[in-house]
């Protein structure tokens, strides 16, 4: 039996981290497993830390992600990555877009902005995959395609083809904004080749 | 067809196939997409109901007719909705009446952490509580017949990490029951004392008859896994002790939560070493054992704060931690803001100029309280604003008028803030309240409201008009000002409160996330007349930050409302280009 895996997908509230985990899901339905995705509505949305759990397997029991049980966290932003590392389980894979939005105790003043996490979290151990989702998202048509750049990494790391990643797509995102999709799935993807 | 539901689209699913006609609900999250998701079904007559007390008495009276009808809420609406309930626990039904409520462990969304699963007990009806989507569906149709089979209500009881967790669903077809003719039957539904005392040995009895139901009912499963730890439990916390104990333990899952089972309880408890009852807040199951004589261990060992999860039971049992890796650098904490461009910013940053007192309300503009507008003193409960400034008003004997307002949102104006500005006119206090119009339910995500002028299926619907209202009940002054105006908003906001006598600011503005609303270029500065005095940082807008000691705006971030550029005193922000 499978053990069930556990990804996670954070961001700043408004980033669209709920049509990351919608693909996802469609994605790993489609393959015919058991699978949970807990996410939060309302207040946290407004602009605030939002994360997403998603879990899959054979059979699927909780529908949240604990500390040291995630195999991959998508970070939309770069301390977000920081802020839910203790998610990840030994040889878990963080993978981030380095975008920086500063959180309001940074903008008022009141706290730093912490420019070196991602190297921290490397030194200790921590497999990070960095990229610049912003510049290919807005290279795809549109700085809002920042959260399928990032699945489009992430799917490099699946046993799943390529074109299966695809029909998921065009099963999730609206008609008329699939072609961007598609081209922002493909820079993800090939990132890093 | 298997779906990947989350557990509201799943309750709508089972509203659908159990043939439910009539659904009006209140938003509230996260109780919202059952109500959404129901009015994708064009054979559901669907609604958005000014509160949860006027969508319960419209179930009940889709239920009268003779039709099977729901309503859905959050905890806290259950509290507005509990005059009905609670008779409607004597008058029983017609067509089945299913109340779904959500519940909010850990209020990720919420003002308190309040278990429904009292109110089941008081009103002395039955409770089903789904742990995935599929049961969130089965339930919702079983409700129905336990509703129908026992004359009473049903309540639905959902947590956050059901109601918005996605699991898989098995669709079946939509099944309409016939139609009961409708019948006049004073004695069942007109609660006059002389038929309410009659009506009141029913409900004990049916109460009898629902805890036998309970005894052999398939919900109420016993999963054998060894006869040394027993565990109780329901909800999403089955899916935790799941997760840790896989079958090494055995579970009772209870899926419906009042009444409980005796003989069950007492039989399972029997049949292992040592009883542990696992439930999210209040020891409610573990009451019940205690008073049936089933020694157990509850809260002594589970916490009545927050959310569970397969780590703190793990925990509670002393099973050892996961290993993890984090920075030793503190990552700043992101709490929610107001979006850029939000039009209650400006009126915010108006009052808390000038340093007054607001009684806030439910909805986006509790983020008001945070640094650095820090405009709110009190957020209680939907409609405490208006009312509540009138006490605080009478309370101060005339030293607060001119330096206290409430603010209330548009849909929570019509929720219940109308009958608080009523007591305003009618007990004569000299207060301001300012009703934030944003022309949309905004929080729960953009439902419609008796103001906006649509239906919950976006036709177009009568648009109650606010300043006629307001003038309606009693309220002679009534103003609109543009919340992205400065310089009009503070005007307004001095001179209502200058007046001896009641006045209401309607301050305007669509929700800069609504569809229609069209985002405008985003504003630069100038970084060679930017002198870094940071007036500009006072509004807390999420666009805006210091960057090489210079303001700068994000371009992602920023729909150009201009506010920021009317606090620059060196003209260094600049509309975009188009």
């Amino acid at each position: 039996m499978m053990n069930t895996k556990g990804i996670v997908i954070a961001g700043v509230g408004g980033q669209g981290s709920l049509l990351a985990s919608k693909l996802l899901g469609r994605v790993l339905v489609n393959e015919g497993y058991d699978i949970k995705v807990s996410e939060v509505h309302g207040m946290s949305q407004r602009g605030g830390s939002v994360i997403t759990y998603v879990r899959y397997g054979d059979k699927v029991y909780s529908p949240v992600v604990q500390s040291g049980e995630a195999d991959y966290i998508i970070s939309f932003e770069r301390i977000e990555a920081a802020r839910y590392a203790y998610l990840l389980k030994t040889g878990g894979i963080i993978i981030t877009n380095t975008q920086r939005i500063d959180p309001m105790p940074v903008i008022m003043g009141t706290a730093d902005y912490p420019e070196q996490i991602l190297e921290e979290l490397t030194a200790k151990g921590v497999h990070i995959e960095a990229m610049d989702a912003l510049s290919l998202a807005e290279q795809a048509g549109s700085f809002k395609a920042v959260n399928i750049v990032l699945m489009g990494q992430l799917a490099k790391h699946f046993h799943i083809d390529y074109d299966k990643w695809i029909a998921a797509l065009e099963q999730t995102v609206k008609p008329k904004f699939v072609e961007l999709n598609k081209k922002a799935f493909a820079l993800g993807y090939q990132f890093g080749n | 067809m298997k779906e990947l539901m989350i557990g509201n689209a799943a309750v709508a699913r089972g509203l659908y196939e159990a043939g439910v006609e009539v659904v009006s609900s209140y938003p509230g999250t996260p109780s919202t997409e059952i109500t959404e998701f129901a009015a994708t079904y064009d054979d559901i007559y669907c609604e958005w109901a000014p509160n949860e007390k006027v969508a319960m008495e419209v179930a009940f009276g889709a239920s009268l007719r003779g039709v099977r009808s729901a309503c859905a809420m959050k905890h806290v609406g259950l509290n507005v909705a509990a005059d009905p309930l609670f008779t409607l626990s004597y008058t029983g039904v017609t067509g089945g009446l299913l109340v779904c409520v959500a519940d909010d462990p850990g209020m990720h969304s919420s003002q308190n952490e309040q278990d429904s699963r009292h109110y089941a007990i008081s009103a002395k009806v039955p409770m089903l509580e789904p742990s995935d989507s599929s049961e969130c569906k089965e339930f919702a149709k079983l409700g129905f017949e336990i509703s129908e089979n026992f004359d009473t209500p049903c309540l639905l009881r959902t947590c956050t990490r059901i109601a918005h967790a996605q699991s898989v669903v098995d669709q079946q077809e939509r099944i309409v029951p016939e139609h009961k003719p409708y019948e006049k039957n004073p004695a069942k539904y007109i609660m006059a004392p002389a038929n309410a005392i009659k009506r009141h040995p029913f409900v004990e009895e049916r109460t009898k008859k629902l805890i036998a139901y309970a005894e052999t009912a398939e919900i109420n499963r016993i999963e054998m896994g060894g006869t040394e730890i027993g565990i109780i439990t329901s909800g999403a916390c089955y899916q935790y002790v799941k997760e840790v104990f896989g079958d090494s333990v055995s579970v009772l899952k209870l899926g419906m939560i009042n009444p409980l089972p005796v003989q069950k309880i007492k039989d399972f408890a029997a049949s292992v070493q040592k009883l542990y009852v696992v439930e999210e807040l209040d020891g409610i199951i573990e009451s019940h054992c205690r008073n049936i004589g089933v020694d157990c261990i509850g809260k002594e060992l589970f916490t009545p704060l927050g959310e569970y999860s397969q780590k703190s039971i793990a925990e509670a049992f002393g099973l050892p931690a996961k290993e993890t890796i984090t920075a030793d650098t503190a990552v700043p904490v992101r709490p929610p803001v107001m979006c850029s461009g939000c039009p209650h910013r400006g009126m915010f940053y108006v009052l808390s100029k000038n340093k007054i007192t607001v009684l806030g309300d439910i909805g986006c503009y509790t983020l008001g309280s945070a640094p650095p507008l820090c405009a709110l003193d009190s957020t209680l409960c939907m409609g405490a604003s208006v009312s509540g400034l009138h006490g605080y008003h009478k309370a101060a004997k005339g030293e607060a008028d001119g330096k206290s307002v409430a603010v209330i949102g548009d849909s929570t104006f019509m929720h219940s803030g109308m009958t608080g500005l009523a007591n305003i006119a009618y007990n004569g206090s000299h207060a301001t309240v300012i009703i934030l119009d944003n022309s949309i339910t905004g929080m729960t995500g953009h439902q419609q409201n008796p103001t906006t002028g649509y239906n919950i299926k976006g036709d177009p619907a009568t648009k109650i008009d606010l300043e006629s209202l307001c003038h309606a009940l009693g309220i002679a002054r009534v103003r609109v000002v543009d919340p992205y105006d400065l310089e009009e908003t503070e005007k307004a906001v001095k001179e209502e409160l200058a007046v001896a006598e009641p006045s209401v600011i309607i301050s305007r503005r669509p929700c800069v996330l609504l569809k229609y609303v069209k985002a405008k270029s985003p504003f630069k500065v100038d970084q060679d007349k930017c002198r870094s005095c940071k007036r500009c940082m006072k509004l807390g807008c999420p666009s805006i930050h210091m960057k090489d000691g210079k303001a700068a705006i994000d371009n992602t971030l920023c729909v150009g409302c201009g506010v920021c550029q009317q606090l620059c005193p060196f003209d260094a922000i600049q509309e975009g280009e188009n």
